[in-house]
């Protein structure tokens, strides 16, 4: 059991008041305050305490982004991950990136890392997807322990505690796996001034979506507006979805 | 950091490192000390598990060497972090300071054995500590303090009383500055008075318009053996560590005062966005606005002076007192009228206790007068100005 990767995305702080942008077309990030997700938050403290009960030997902080992303990959360091990986992604697409996108990126790194766990947050407070961890079990082709109140790993085994709709769900899976973390799992640490200097000391590695065989998430193109069902019916036989 | 467009960041300027530990500090603030703010200060409590909880961060010996366990930071480092802190309760964030400004002086005049002694125990906050300088007869002219010192075999034994002793009571570890010998600065020493020994005592807990999550106490010394290990340097060094330790708690003390104007600004700001009178917000008011912009204008500068008298300190360089004084007198001066023209800006809502502002204004008063009131700091300055050798 050696390495887990954990995933943070750098979003809009919880606490600022959003506003749209002029044009409508997003939300004003420029200038904006931003912070460490914070249900990677939560992830990152699991993973760091995963090994410091000495199940785990490297913790591996990743994120997907522009140059503005190491930031919070350096705060993953100073909470004590052991190094970085800046997945270098920037202006449009950036902001056309989504969960298939990143759980591809993720896959691809899980398997470059020989990763036993790989731990994200149940959804960003942004876009509130909730799909990337479950995308990335899928693309691994390994078990999932979504929505995590509580972990604990049992020889090759996780068993995890999930917060369902109808209330906690228990599962054991094998390892390797895809574990996302809910608000109740940990309460997570402030990084202390100790481990801010030794953050410092420590490696983010910069890649970019190709590196790991990634393709640009595709142009999206425009759609075309039909009168009646049965024009529908037609365009969709026309180019052979139906 | 907070980077609105177009305005200036308390974290401008600073390294990466250092807005991590800003960060830091300003999420403790915001979690573990605004909400308790003022509860803390309704009910006098002093916080020990919030405090020790910013001792394992590394708070309690911020600028103390890592061998003796503590984060041995720059006095850049810890002015950023006193003024982070200080958003969330000026009160705590002043007594760390002081505690950090004991624990300082043990690491830095203390022998081996003492270091090893006391250091380790501050830096975690298991043991508390107390500066204790000021007499009921002697405050500002703090060389002629009168509590005695006598050695007898290898102990002092101690006479006298030391007033407004933060702390006091509940801490455990005193630095006293006492006279082993005569008259003036050159003839006091320091040692540490540790609780529980026999002759040491306390007057009772004084009631004050702010600082109330510290108390203070007068620390009454009867007849008080104190070993003469106990004694940190030589004899007649005392008023000079005394004096050092100032220097560094002035740049912590007006740190404290900047992070108070700071939290105000931002509180007047909200506010006058908010309240409306003769049909429009306040904001729209020419006067007021004119006003904050002057508010954010003397922030900014106290920020400025302060961080530079700072990495004076931090280098020795030689005009460090003075940039010290400078920054304790301006900082301290300015963010008090910040804060209270922050309050005037909230009308009666200001003068309420459900609302911060007045807490900041009540506890951030104090700066203008301890470590050295503001009158003193410009005989400091004008005595260097005035020397001979300038």
């Amino acid at each position: 059991m050696s390495r887990v990767l954990v995933g943070v995305k750098r979003v809009i702080d919880y606490a600022v008041k959003i506003r749209v942008k002029p044009d409508h077309s997003g939300v004003v990030t420029d200038g904006v305050k931003h912070s460490m997700n914070p249900f990677c938050e939560i992830a990152v403290e699991e993973a760091v305490k995963l090994k410091e009960k000495k199940f785990i030997k490297e913790v591996v902080a990743v994120s997907c982004g522009p140059t503005q992303v190491t930031e919070t990959i350096r705060t993953a360091l100073a909470m004590g991950c052991d190094r970085g990986i800046h997945v270098e992604v920037s202006g449009k697409d950036y902001e056309a990136m989504g969960p298939l996108q990143i759980s591809k990126i993720f896959a691809a790194l899980a398997k470059k890392e020989e990763a036993s766990l790989v731990i994200l947050g149940k959804q960003a407070i942004d876009d509130d997807c909730n799909q990337t961890g479950q995308m990335t079990a899928a693309l691994l082709d390994w078990p999932q322990g979504t929505f995590a109140s509580e972990v604990t790993i049992d020889g090759e085994k996780v068993k995890v505690v999930r917060e369902i709709d109808g209330g906690l769900e228990t599962i054991k899976i094998s390892m390797p796996a895809v574990l996302t973390a809910d608000l109740r799992l940990n309460t997570p640490r402030y990084a202390t001034l100790p481990n801010i200097m030794k953050a410092k000391k420590k490696k983010i590695a910069n890649m970019k979506p190709a590196d790991l065989g990634v393709d640009e998430p595709p142009t999206r193109l425009a759609g075309v507006k039909v009168e009646t069902v049965d024009d529908l019916v037609a365009k969709l036989k026309a180019n052979g979805t139906i | 950091m907070d980077v609105k467009k177009g305005r200036v960041s308390s974290a401008h300027g600073l390294s990466d490192e250092q807005k991590e530990f800003q960060k830091m500090a300003f999420d403790f603030a915001a979690h573990e000390m605004s909400p308790h703010m003022a509860e803390w200060d309704e009910k006098e409590i002093f916080p020990v598990e919030t405090m020790r909880k910013a001792a394992q961060l590394g708070f309690g010996g911020i600028y103390v060497q890592p061998e003796v366990g503590g984060s041995g930071l720059s006095r850049l480092d810890t002015s950023v972090i006193f003024e982070a802190l200080s958003t969330g309760c000026v009160s705590t964030t002043a007594y760390i300071s002081i505690h950090n400004m004991c624990n300082w002086m043990i690491d830095t005049f203390g022998n081996t054995e003492q270091r090893e002694k006391f250091c380790p125990e501050l830096c975690t906050m298991d043991k508390f500590a107390s500066y204790c300088l000021t007499e009921p007869g002697s405050g500002s002219d703090a060389a002629s303090l009168l509590t005695t010192a006598k050695l007898e075999g290898h102990h002092y034994i101690l006479n006298g009383s030391k007033a407004f002793i933060s702390g006091g009571g509940d801490t455990d570890v005193y630095i006293v500055m006492c006279r082993t010998g005569g008259k003036g600065p050159k003839g006091i020493s320091c040692v540490v008075v540790e609780k529980d020994t026999p002759g040491l005592s306390f007057g009772k807990k004084e009631k004050k318009v702010g600082w109330n999550s510290q108390p203070t106490r007068a620390v009454i010394l009867e007849d008080c053996h104190v070993p003469v290990t106990n004694r940190l340097g030589q004899e007649g060094q005392g008023f000079n560590i005394a004096m050092r330790g100032l220097n560094g708690g002035r740049i912590n003390i007006a740190s404290c005062s900047l992070g108070a104007a700071h939290a105000c600004v931002q509180l007047a700001r909200d506010h006058l966005l908010v309240r409306k009178q003769f049909g429009e917000a306040l904001s729209n008011n020419q006067f007021l606005q004119f006003k904050l912009a002057e508010m954010a204008t003397k922030l900014v500068a106290s920020r400025l002076l302060l961080r530079e008298a700072a990495v004076a300190l931090q280098e020795s360089r030689s005009d460090a007192v003075s940039l010290c004084s400078m920054a304790k007198l301006f900082v301290t001066d300015e963010c008090f009228n910040i804060c209270n023209q922050a309050l005037q800006m909230h009308g009666g809502y200001g003068y309420l206790k459900d609302y911060a502002v007045q807490q900041f204004v009540r506890d951030i008063r104090v700066h203008q007068i301890l470590e050295g009131t503001n009158e003193v700091m410009r005989m400091i300055i004008a005595r260097s100005l005035l020397s001979e050798s300038g």
